[in-house]
């Protein structure tokens, strides 16, 4: 059977990319942030994952307002990235796994999660992003990406994420395979791009949950998405994908390994590892 | 008790509405929103095209005319005014698209929208990452 190790939440934010790209990382500006993936990296090489499930939120590359799926899980055997419009270079695809992802899908439909499958699916930066920072010497493992609705309001709840991780968290460790998966979720912290309370950081709400996701994911869960935006600013809503991916995990995980650095472009940004506790059953 | 039970939704999107527009200097984009927006946002995010991008820049106009853009957006976009945009039904993540043609940056463009310097606008970035 295959078995989550544990998970990693990580910023996407385009910026990263761009850093990454001109091989910019040790400049004053970007060092204490990019030396936060350190410990990641070392944590990935001991740990040596098969495959990792990306929970992201799709910017307006492969999703438009047209149809706009709550939750969509990828099936595809290779995903591949595009211009998004604003200068970021463009990724070379990265290899997925369609048998896995129909497992996936055939358990989460039958958990009464009605999710959209995807055969064909451009992936953005947030997926993109967090796989360069993770994978820096381009030894990417197979992955499947599964996006949440974070543009089109209203959003799925918190406590509705959280539950759909942990049902993406059954049907993961059900997978008739011996692969050890990493859960990944993509995005966050506080941050604002639009309106009059444009730059918006809320530090204190940022540290809160990055305590309450590995101690009390619970309470995060009860928020309603009004408040999330009111606290996290509107893009900081991404904390979906954390919920979803804290969700995928054992009730009481370990904290491996934080970084929280303010600001990477107009976001506080953060990495996270939990470890899955492995005396306790899912 | 059955008139009650007919209005509940109605009352549950009303309140969900309020507590959207209670949030301080923000536009929740939801349905109202969608509705408004639509073919800007439509238009922007043909914008992930290059060729698309250079039609734009060559004639903004006619390039408006084929999504058909209201005059109060066309007025927003000719005068940059995200903040206009964004209350004529325009969605940041697909705005930003559009503004990368320029090659405005999400600081300008929080500055433009907060009302102050990029300069200014950085600061206020930098100062929130104090204790």
């Amino acid at each position: 059977m295959a078995r989550i190790i544990g998970g990693i939440a990580t910023s996407h934010i385009p910026a990263i990319g761009k850093a990454i790209a001109q091989g910019t990382q040790q400049q004053p500006y970007w060092k204490a942030f990019f030396d936060g993936y350190h410990p990641v990296h070392a944590w990935l090489e001991e740990e040596q994952p098969d495959v990792a499930v990306v929970i992201y939120n799709d910017h307006g590359l492969n999703f438009f307002l047209d149809k706009m799926p709550t939750f969509a899980v990828g099936a595809a055997a290779e995903y591949h990235n595009a211009d998004e419009g604003w200068g970021l270079p463009v990724s070379s695809p990265f290899a997925g796994y369609p048998a896995m992802s129909w497992h996936l899908i055939e358990s989460l439909i039958h958990d009464e999660f009605d999710i959209t499958t995807c055969q064909e699916m451009l992936v953005d930066h947030a997926f993109v992003v967090p796989m360069k920072l993770l994978w820096p010497d381009g030894r990417v493992i197979p992955a499947i990406p599964i996006a949440i609705n974070t543009v089109q309001f209203p959003l799925p709840s918190p406590a509705r994420c959280f539950k759909f991780g942990k049902a993406i968290g059954r049907a993961i460790e059900s997978f008739d395979e011996d692969l050890r998966v990493v859960v990944i979720g993509s995005g966050g912290l506080s941050h604002q791009l639009d309106g009059e309370r444009a730059g918006f950081i809320n530090r204190k709400f940022d540290v809160s949950c990055l305590d309450q996701i590995v101690n009390d994911a619970d309470a995060l869960s009860r928020m309603s998405v009004a408040e999330l935006v009111l606290m996290a600013g509107v893009q900081g809503v991404e904390l979906l994908n954390w919920l979803v991916m804290r969700g995928a995990l054992t009730g009481s995980v370990f904290e491996k390994h934080r970084n929280y650095h303010v600001p990477i472009s107009n976001t506080a940004a953060a990495v996270m590892i939990l470890e899955n506790d492995t005396a306790v059953a899912v | 008790m059955a008139t009650l039970a007919s209005t509940e939704p109605v009352e549950r999107r009303r309140s969900l509405q309020d507590d959207y527009d209670r949030i301080p200097g923000t536009i929740v984009f939801d349905g109202r929103a969608a509705m408004k927006g639509y073919a800007l946002n439509k238009m922007c995010y043909s914008f992930n095209s290059r060729e698309n991008r250079e039609a734009y820049r060559l004639n903004e106009d006619a390039y408006c005319d084929t999504y058909h853009i209201t005059a109060e957006q066309r007025l927003a976009l000719k005068h940059r005014n995200v903040t206009e945009l964004i209350k004529a039904g325009g969605n940041m993540y697909y705005l930003a698209k559009w503004a990368g043609i320029f090659g405005m940056t999400v600081q300008q463009l929080g500055a433009q929208q907060r009302g102050i310097t990029e300069e200014a606008f950085k600061e206020m970035l930098l100062r929130a990452g104090d204790e």
